[in-house]
């Protein structure tokens, strides 16, 4: 079982929250964004992207609708709620405090 | 949760509760849709189909997995896993067929005890009286003397008392009175009570037939002749006549006109024996003769209950009653100086046997709580055992994703299964237990003493229920905490008799039950022992060949001069019959229901102290009295048929008395007052009991029944012959007298006697059967674990039989183990027995709390118990075959 780090565990939710704010997306769509934007070095797994997802959405801060696409498929489409923007910022500004935080403490280490 | 995510979560929550397969398979869809893109894409990178398939799972992960963890992201559907584990629940207890029966079984035995108990308790002490309203805010109310002897009230008492107390909703009367029924030529004794006019109003029962008593029907002498009788009197006796209200019926050889039918199921207000009629308090003189008291202060002849009005206390209405009572001693000194009244909760009523029941039921209450507890811990243990058995399958589950949490709702489930279908069997059980205890009550025919299975017993047994299912529930739960994923794959027969972590629970669960039934075993062998020394305790008269019966003639209205001569020539007439040796009256039997009156008394020469005002209790008996019971007489003579009322008054004293009013020098010739009257000492008796086989000596005298009349005394016949020949025998020569009396009840004095040890003998009887069960849920449960880990440590004992150990050594090591848990929690159980018994002391007679020998006797019935649930797995264990076991 491949398990992502605790890191990304706690960024997760982040991380699909932000990349909902641009457009609605499938859960495929969801993944191979997070792979392109993270270049893959988080490495999260397909296995803990859709827990995380359905999750999300019994928090309140995306929401699904099943929608046709052009060929035919039906796919679930998850978008940001407006409680989901707000928890997102939350989380931006917990984020940049906490990493500048931390990367002061490694620069201070090297100097 | 904040409202805004509720908004969102709710229809999807309501979704899954209300289509939980649509939102599974939309979850299950979308897994596969993404699976099937991962496939297009690996096609596209140029795999062959087959390992673009297998490249996109892999790169997935498990699916199952992820479908559970979705299912648990979403919160999971409460109701949707409750049915599933239900369903799983019941399949894996019809595999486990033995089990199950085992473990519901005794649950059934633990919940079955415990309801039956209450049930007993709501319907003997706190909801006493079916039909009657409000029976929390009722009280019995009665008279107290100083020395906190209890006595009834005058009816201008009880009228003022209704009067002045404000905080009192309703106040009634209800004395109970024995009356002969003459329907054709068929005379027969019925009960019946003797109430206030109110007395149907106020407990909210309404006549299905005419109606109940008006206002005004209690006033006057013998004015208002009217009778309401009970739905089974009129079904049984007047086969349920639809014209019957108007008609007229003798009564205590008075015509009455019945005026009412009750309600099927109404008893009236007596704990422990079902009402037949009722009459108004004017018509008390034909009942009990000896002239008219509704305007007698001094006569206390009321039993009586008020209903408290709603949020008041106790404490509140005994203020101003004792306020009202105060007032009564100040207006009328001659007949109520140092004379208080007292109220009570119905389940301490002072003058029925809800007095004589409550520490058996507090005991009962305690008892079926641990018997409950050991079912418990017994169930834990069969539990604990089955969930050894299935580690596999609890380990495939949490492989496959199952949280420990959802695991855990499994086994509370399975814990719910297994504590509905014992509540389920328990209540059957308690309802067949409802009359059981009238059985076990000597004198049961006659008593009405039922269990009531209504709301609040139910709802109790529920809770039950509920702990029960979190206790045995919880106990494997704790054991999948330390469950190893790899743990199925690992030898499973490497264990060691000796102690181990996951023995702990196991062994702990042994030793509270251990320690449970030997308090249990203890408790039972002291009410036994007690039960032996009261049966031992002579009465201090002799209670065999003698038989007691009374003839009712106050109802065939007899007056005074007749019944003294009826009386006269009655005993001749027995006297002379064969086999009878000697014949008496005495106006109130020893052990008997009836109390003794007792009167203020002074003696030449004693000098009371300021404050003491003496008053002994006595007996008016007739010539012969002292030789029919076998009374020995120490000085001085017997009553003679001289000792009349134009004689002068004389008694006879009791040794106790002798020694506090005499300083133990003969009195005889010396002088006592009695009711004002001086009368001379002419004998001294011996000792004896009176109102219970259980009370220490104390003063008593006795006056000659001439001298101090009543109508209707009990006779006392002693003969060779047997009870129904001497019954037939007296009810002939009574009928040679006069055709139209009936004999009360007929008894033997000795069974007398026996009734009144009826609660200990109530209690001995149930804490012994319990205890018995008790012990035999501990020797299984012991059982169980010595044989489980026997099983479970073959390699070991086979190790050791091959390294030279031979079958003794093995059979010692295996009881030893069972012996050292069973040691445990009989040290622990006799330290808590020791603490616990004390609270038994109102049932213990002459027997110490601590007493060793009880104590010795649990020790070893507890340790052969052991011993035998120990010998068939050591025997097991001692056939183990070294060459098989170290093969495997």
């Amino acid at each position: 079982m491949s398990r992502p780090s605790d890191l990304v565990q706690g960024t997760l939710d982040m991380l699909i929250l932000k990349i909902l704010t641009l457009e609605p997306l499938n859960g495929w769509a969801i993944s191979q964004r997070l792979k392109q934007i993270s270049s893959e070095v988080l490495g999260v797994s397909d296995g803990s992207l859709y827990p995380a997802l359905h999750k999300l959405e019994h928090r309140g801060w995306i929401w699904a609708q099943w929608k046709s696409s052009e060929n035919n498929r039906r796919a679930k489409l998850y978008s940001l709620t407006p409680l989901g923007r707000k928890q997102l910022e939350k989380e931006t500004a917990n984020w940049d405090r906490v990493s500048a935080a931390i990367s002061g403490i490694v620069k201070l280490k090297e100097a | 949760m904040n409202v805004e995510q509720w908004f969102y979560s709710l229809p999807l929550r309501l979704r899954s509760f209300f289509r939980p397969t649509q939102v599974d398979d939309e979850m299950k869809e979308e897994l596969r849709e993404h699976l099937d893109e991962q496939i297009r894409e690996n096609l596209a990178k140029g795999m062959p189909a087959q390992e673009a398939r297998r490249a996109a799972v892999l790169t997935m992960g498990g699916i199952t997995q992820i479908e559970q963890q979705c299912r648990d992201a979403q919160g999971g559907s409460v109701w949707q896993d409750f049915i599933q584990d239900l369903g799983y629940g019941f399949r894996q207890l019809r595999r486990n067929k033995g089990f199950s029966a085992l473990a519901i079984l005794c649950l059934t035995l633990g919940i079955g005890a415990n309801a039956a108990v209450f049930s007993w308790v709501e319907g003997i002490l706190f909801r006493p009286y079916p039909l009657v309203a409000h029976q929390e805010r009722l009280f019995a109310v009665a008279g107290l003397v100083p020395g906190k002897r209890i006595d009834g009230l005058s009816w201008p008492d009880f009228l003022d008392l209704r009067r002045d107390c404000s905080l009192c909703e309703d106040d009634f009367v209800t004395t109970i009175r024995s009356s002969t029924l003459n329907i054709g030529d068929h005379a027969e004794v019925t009960s019946g009570s003797i109430v206030s006019a109110n007395y149907f109003d106020a407990l909210g029962v309404r006549p299905i037939l005419g109606r109940g008593f008006e206002a005004g029907e209690d006033l006057g002498s013998n004015s208002h002749p009217v009778v309401v009788i009970s739905y089974q009197m009129w079904r049984n006796r007047f086969r349920g006549d639809p014209e019957i209200i108007g008609k007229v019926q003798r009564l205590a050889n008075v015509p009455h006109t019945i005026v009412g039918v009750t309600p099927e199921g109404f008893f009236g207000t007596f704990i422990g024996r079902a009402m037949e009629f009722w009459v108004p308090a004017s018509m008390e003189e034909t009942f009990d003769g000896g002239g008219y008291k509704l305007e007698d202060r001094g006569a206390r002849w009321i039993e009586s209950y008020l209903r408290l009005k709603p949020g008041v206390s106790r404490a509140q209405a005994q203020q101003q009653i004792s306020a009202i009572a105060a007032r009564l001693q100040k207006d009328y000194p001659a007949t109520n100086r140092g004379r208080g009244i007292g109220i009570w909760p119905l389940w301490q009523t002072p003058f029925n046997h809800a007095r004589t029941m409550g520490p058996t039921l507090a005991v009962m209450v305690v008892v079926v709580a641990f018997v409950l507890l050991i079912a418990c811990a017994n169930v834990g243990n069969l539990l604990l055992v089955r969930s050894f058995v299935r580690r596999h399958e609890m380990s495939v589950r949490l492989a496959i994703g199952a949280s420990r949490g959802r695991l855990l709702k499994q086994l509370v489930t399975e814990g719910l299964i297994l504590s509905a279908l014992g509540t389920a069997g328990g209540f059957l059980l308690a309802y067949w237990c409802r009359h059981l205890l009238v059985m076990l009550v000597p004198d049961g025919k006659t008593m009405y003493l039922p269990g009531t299975i209504d709301g609040r017993v139910m709802a109790m047994s529920a809770g039950i229920c509920l702990i029960v299912t979190l206790i045995v529930g919880m106990v494997p739960a704790l054991q999948t905490r330390n469950l190893d994923l790899a743990d199925p794959l690992k030898a499973e027969s490497g264990a060691v008799v000796g102690v181990r972590s996951r023995g702990l629970i196991r062994s702990g669960l042994v030793i509270f039950q251990v320690c449970l039934s030997f308090i249990l075993l203890v408790g039972a062998a002291l009410l036994l022992e007690s039960l032996q020394r009261i049966r031992n305790t002579s009465p201090g008269f002799s209670t065999t060949n003698v038989v007691v019966t009374g003839v009712s003639v106050v109802a065939a209205g007899y007056d005074v001069p007749r019944a003294k001569t009826f009386q006269n020539e009655l005993i001749d007439r027995l006297a002379a019959l064969p086999g009878v040796q000697s014949v008496a009256f005495a106006n109130v039997t020893p052990l008997g229901y009836r109390g003794f009156s007792s009167t203020p008394i002074a003696v030449d020469g004693y000098q009371s102290a300021p404050n003491e005002q003496p008053e002994v209790e006595y007996n008016q008996v007739s010539p012969g009295y002292f030789t029919t019971l076998r009374i020995p007489l120490f000085s001085g003579r017997e009553f003679t048929r001289s000792d009349d009322e134009n004689a002068p008054s004389v008694a006879i004293v009791n040794r106790t008395m002798v020694e506090r009013y005499w300083r133990g020098q003969d009195p005889i010739g010396r002088r006592l007052q009695v009711k004002g009257r001086w009368a001379r000492v002419v004998g001294v008796a011996a000792d004896s009991k009176y109102e219970n086989i259980v009370e220490t000596p104390k003063p008593f005298f006795y006056v000659p029944l001439r001298q101090d009349f009543d109508p209707e005394p009990d006779l006392y016949i002693r003969t060779t012959q047997s009870l129904q020949s001497t019954s037939a025998a007296v009810l002939r020569e009574v009928h040679a007298l006069d055709q139209s009396l009936a004999l009360y009840g007929t008894i033997t004095l000795q069974e007398q006697v026996n009734r009144a040890a009826a609660p200990q003998l109530v209690a001995v009887t149930l804490v012994s059967t319990l205890g018995g069960l008790a012990l035999l849920l501990a020797a299984v449960g012991l059982y169980g674990v010595m044989s489980y880990s026997v099983a479970q440590s073959t390699r070991e004992l086979g190790l050791r039989m091959a390294l030279g150990a031979d079958a003794t050594n093995l059979l010692r090591l295996v009881v030893s183990r069972g012996l050292r848990l069973t040691a445990g929690g009989i040290v622990v159980g006799a330290v808590v027995a020791l603490a616990l018994t004390r609270l038994m002391g109102q049932l213990l007679y002459k027997v110490s709390p601590h007493d060793p020998l009880v104590f010795g006797t649990a020790l070893m019935v507890m340790t052969i118990a052991a011993i035998s649930a120990c010998l068939l797995p050591a025997w097991r264990a001692s056939r183990t075959d070294p060459a098989r076991v170290l093969r495997d």
